[in-house]
């Protein structure tokens, strides 16, 4: 296994997922068959090759006017929300 | 009968009045009902409101008006925001999430008369290769319903194979419109990067997603990405450049043009599958066109690329699913940490934790370089491998799948034999470049598919090319038993 519970412990805590007790043995052994499979990549020769983020490489961003576009939709938006109070969302409480 | 006929043939009958848009819709309505409890493949049906826009549609046509979709239903893969329809993406995150707007895509088929019959069942978000991660079932293949429709857009392809709808929209990250195409013996294309609005469609891996169109035929999917493709200031990955006439040049001769055959998709190829596509070969040249072997030595490195670059990105993105704003929360929550955890691992299915972790993984102090920015790297020297097979060949041809459709429950339990399904597909993904699939044959009484790809906004060509070689065969129509 080239990652360790505490490995996948530590990448589960990192994404904010649970990990039941019986799933976690799934996910060392799955995680760790993909760890090896993308290892190949190591082996490849890529010297001063420049990374590729995205395939429009030379479209620039583009700006626009800085103008209102868009109404208040909070309303239809908050339908949505599992818990909201005068307009906020509900979190459970962080500060004592 | 009329779920047999093209877009174009339905369009024909609505402007002469011999069919009302009404009782199109009514008709796949009805086959939906008596069909899809067998497929699994629609998610949501919006009957209601079909019959609604259908006579809108039949209004519009009175008053005179023409379009070549005008009064022609759909079904919307379900990854796409539908205003006050539910919108899951195949999670139970986003089973109760009622969509506040509605995705460009979607905008721009009810400008043109479409009418939508309901949302298909995918791979939750859009991360598989068999439809088999949906929270909802998985979808069946018309084919063989013991067998996989091939995925993510399983449930749009699984409801073209059945003769459904004229069209079904999909998405395509590493070949999820090509791959189900193939597996139900439909027709697919994903354009170029940037060629279809991504406003409003849930977001997987951004350098990689494209929306396009699952259809009968090539001359269907024409008349539908002719409406669908375009810029769109609401998406910054969307790019200005004119959408030429699609259905209007389909028939742009095949004399001459340069046939790549991809040596590296036929190393370890199954011998009938190499076959099927020898076939097409002969086809083509029949056609005019000249053939020739080109190589790509580093697209074989296109599944580990993926794997990196695909979870890193999706890692990301749905880092949104908070459970605070819209989708799942768990129940009482102790502090906001555990509700984030909660939320999320109660949330999100198996396949979706994997890739989440996945992408932490490589993106994680320590392991950046060595796996998301080597990836990265690799990434160009397939897109320059590509650019330079174009220097040579005006397309690019191979099969889209290695093997026909494989049982339900084959391959769920191994990610990494999942993964190696979209082998032939992801390259077109990596570097941006439009790909289709179309039926070229059967292995075992099962569809397969032929893939093209060409250069960055070369789908006159792709589909020009498919719809020249779907006069010249008849496998496109081929319908499964119980569905003709």
């Amino acid at each position: 296994m080239s990652l360790t519970r505490q490995d996948v412990e530590k990448i589960a805590h990192l994404a904010r997922l649970s990990i039941t007790e019986e799933q976690m043995p799934v996910y060392v052994s799955s995680l760790s068959s993909i760890v090896d499979f993308v290892a190949e990549l190591s082996r490849v020769e890529t010297g001063s090759v420049q990374p590729m983020a995205h395939p429009l490489d030379g479209q620039r961003q583009r700006l626009r006017q800085d103008e209102v576009t868009e109404t208040d939709h909070r309303d239809k938006y908050q339908a949505n929300a599992p818990s909201v109070q005068a307009g906020l969302y509900v979190v459970p409480r962080v500060i004592e | 009968m009329l779920h047999n006929h093209s877009i174009g043939e339905l369009a024909d009958r609505l402007a002469a009045g011999q069919i009302s848009s009404v009782e199109l819709t009514g008709h796949f309505l009805a086959r939906i009902e008596r069909l899809n409890p067998g497929l699994n493949a629609l998610i949501t049906l919006t009957t209601e409101q079909a019959l609604e826009s259908a006579a809108a549609a039949d209004r519009r046509l009175a008053a005179g008006e023409r379009g070549r979709l005008l009064g022609i239903p759909l079904i919307h893969k379900d990854i796409f925001c539908t205003d006050g329809v539910r919108t899951s993406c195949g999670s139970r995150i986003l089973d109760n999430f009622i969509a506040p707007y509605d995705a460009t895509v979607v905008t721009r088929l009810k400008a043109a008369g479409a009418v939508m019959l309901g949302k298909a069942n995918m791979d939750e978000f859009a991360m598989g290769s068999s439809n088999e991660t949906s929270f909802y079932g998985p979808v069946r293949n018309p084919w063989d319903t013991t067998r996989v429709p091939g995925g993510s857009s399983g449930g749009s392809a699984a409801a073209m194979g059945a003769r459904l709808a004229p069209f079904c929209t999909g998405t395509d990250t590493g070949g999820s419109i090509r791959q189900p195409a193939a597996l139900t013996g439909v027709t697919g294309i994903k354009p170029t990067y940037g060629r279809v609005s991504r406003y409003g469609m849930i977001a997987f891996a951004s350098s990689l997603d494209q929306a396009g169109v699952l259809t009968r035929t090539a001359a269907d999917a024409a008349a539908v990405l002719e409406i669908m493709a375009g810029f769109d200031p609401k998406d910054s990955t969307s790019v200005d450049v004119p959408v030429p006439d699609y259905p209007a040049l389909l028939e742009q001769p095949l004399k001459g043009l340069r046939i790549g055959l991809l040596r590296e998709f036929f190393d370890g190829l199954e011998a009938r599958n190499a076959a099927l596509i020898e076939e097409a070969l002969r086809v083509y040249r029949s056609l005019g066109a000249k053939t020739m072997e080109v190589s790509l030595p580093h697209l074989p490195l296109s599944v580990p690329t993926y794997y990196v670059v695909a979870p890193a990105e999706c890692s990301s993105n749905l880092s949104r699913f908070d459970g605070v704003r819209y989708g799942y929360r768990c129940a009482q929550p102790k502090d906001l940490t555990d509700l984030y955890k909660r939320s999320r691992g109660e949330g999100f299915g198996a396949e979706v934790k994997r890739r989440i972790m996945t992408g932490t993984y490589v993106l994680s102090a320590g392991y950046f370089d060595a796996y998301y920015l080597k990836a990265q790297k690799v990434r160009r020297l397939i897109t320059e491998d590509f650019r330079a097979a174009f220097q040579k060949v005006d397309l690019l041809v191979g099969p889209t799948t290695p093997t026909p459709a494989f049982a339900i429950g084959a391959k769920i339990d191994d990610p990494v034999t999942m993964y190696l399904n979209d082998i032939y597909t992801i390259g077109a993904n990596l570097a941006g470049l439009p790909g289709m699939s179309v039926p070229c044959g059967f292995i075992d009484g099962l569809p397969m598919g032929l893939q093209l790809i060409g250069p960055h906004f070369s789908e006159d060509r792709l589909l020009g090319a498919a719809h020249q070689f779907q006069r010249a065969t008849r496998w496109h129509e081929k319908v499964p038993g119980g569905y003709e």
